[in-house]
């Protein structure tokens, strides 16, 4: 356990100071929620009706670029040869590493959402809302991500494929986070139905993901 | 003959040179009866002369989810056997699914045109099955991303494996997300049970399809075998010719 705390700590403290990078995609999501408006203009109205979909898809974006690093930056200087080499199970390294990287990265994203719910609109309930269910649904995207990230690691290649590979994945995570972002804003359906399926598919991709990202880096780093 | 006795690519290959006239020959003949059935059965009452389009479209959106399947199990074969032809059936297997799913596509929405009024509609089935192409080409893209087919290989069948899970979570999200948000607005003729005029041709379809299937990924996976000799070929060439003294 002492090993896999001082990984997270290590892991957060690289991506919360210079050179790491982690809230650049707080900065992206920003960005990204900025542009909307210019695409479909000022109309306070409409971007109140597309508003959870708007910060779900920022958010989805953001936390798809800053995946490529999860693994990256250890296989640049050596240090992931080693922890595929360790005496910790790889499958439980690998859920250290993601749970790192979503309180570096993934966290901000949800802190941010008032702040961005008020450049679109939203009031408090459906600001409380989207946060929540980023809130529950952001992990599944990281611990879906980082397969993806595993294998463009082993591969050597990043970017554009990791994309590919990993958004068709995240499909019904965003169908469900933004389903109970606009259960709770609109109704007809009740919040409870899609927002347990959004933690449900959350609990799947903690089981898949470590799996299959420390299989494909076990077969991959040889 | 077992399965452990065609890692031996030389083995596979005079077996395929063998069945694969047999097998071309059972599909084309298999396909010729299917389309004349097809051609011959009565026009629908509602749908007219479009219903022929059936006898195309679903063999091919079953092939779709099929050639997964049988990715799947050759990323088993890679993954846990480490059967060597596994890969080879894996990689064959990409663009002929792909191709399958593009028809299935293109079928449905050519189907959905003059029964719908619009090529595209944002139904449970046709956004789940483009899904499903979507993950094809993905996957195609890393078996192109990458040079050294081994390595291709088992990131493949890692992809392919997660894709086998997640594909009946998307499927089953896609369906609720379509109830939710346009109820009942399409209803698919295909729900009541077909008349034994429709699927009798449909069944020959489906295995005409699927023979179709063997066939072409037996000839693949031929090629890819070969191609992968003649690289390495070309390889011991380029070894010999630095080794000699200039």
């Amino acid at each position: 356990m002492t090993a896999l705390a001082a990984l997270i700590r290590r892991d957060i403290r690289i991506a919360l100071r210079v050179g790491g990078g982690a809230l650049i995609g707080v900065l992206f999501f920003l960005t990204v929620v900025v542009l909307m408006p210019f695409a479909v203009g000022p109309d306070l109205a409409l971007l109140t009706r597309l508003g959870p979909a708007i910060l779900w898809l920022g958010a989805l974006l953001a936390s798809l670029l800053t995946l490529d690093r999860l693994f990256m930056a250890d296989h640049e200087d050596g240090s992931l040869d080693l922890i595929v080499m360790s005496r910790t199970p790889l499958e439980l390294t690998c859920a250290a590493k993601a749970l790192a990287h979503w309180l570096a990265a993934g966290l901000p994203l949800v802190i941010a959402t008032p702040v961005l719910g008020l450049l679109l609109n939203l009031d408090a309930t459906a600001t409380s809302a989207v946060a929540l269910t980023l809130f529950v649904g952001t992990p599944a995207l990281t611990f879906t991500g980082m397969i993806g990230a595993a294998l463009a690691v082993t591969l050597h290649r990043g970017g554009l494929l990791l994309a590919v590979l990993v958004l068709p994945l995240s499909i019904p995570v965003l169908i469900f986070g933004v389903a109970a972002s606009e259960a709770a804003i609109t109704g007809p359906l009740t919040f409870g139905a899609p927002f347990s399926i959004l933690c449900a598919l959350s609990l799947i991709s903690f089981v898949v993901g470590p799996f299959a990202a420390a299989a494909s880096l076990r077969q991959g780093l040889d | 003959m077992t399965l452990i006795d065609l890692a031996n690519p030389t083995r596979f290959l005079s077996l395929t040179t063998r069945l694969l006239p047999w097998l071309a020959a059972a599909t084309a003949i298999l396909l010729l009866i299917g389309l004349y059935q097809s051609a011959m059965a009565p026009d629908d009452y509602q749908q007219g002369a479009t219903v022929k389009i059936m006898f195309i479209h679903v063999p091919n959106a079953w092939l779709s989810m099929f050639v997964w399947g049988v990715m799947s199990l050759s990323a088993l074969g890679t993954l846990v056997w480490r059967h060597p032809l596994a890969d080879v059936a894996a990689k064959a297997a990409a663009p002929i699914g792909a191709a399958f799913t593009f028809l299935a596509l293109v079928t449905g929405s050519l189907w959905g045109r003059p029964m719908w009024g619009t090529y595209w509609e944002w139904d449970a089935r046709l956004t789940s099955v483009l899904i499903l192409f979507l993950m094809y080409l993905g996957l195609i893209a890393l078996w192109r991303a990458v040079e050294d087919p081994s390595r291709a290989a088992r990131a493949a069948a890692i992809l392919t494996l997660v894709g086998a899970i997640n594909l009946p979570i998307i499927k089953f999200s896609v369906d609720w997300w379509n109830t939710l948000h346009q109820p009942a607005s399409v209803m698919r003729v295909g729900g009541s049970t077909l008349d034994r005029a429709f699927l009798i041709p449909l069944l020959v379809m489906a295995v005409a399809f699927s023979l179709l299937f063997i066939t072409l990924h037996l000839a693949a996976m031929r090629n890819e075998i070969l191609r992968r000799r003649v690289r390495a070929l070309q390889m011991m060439q380029v070894a010999q010719a630095s080794q000699r003294p200039a």
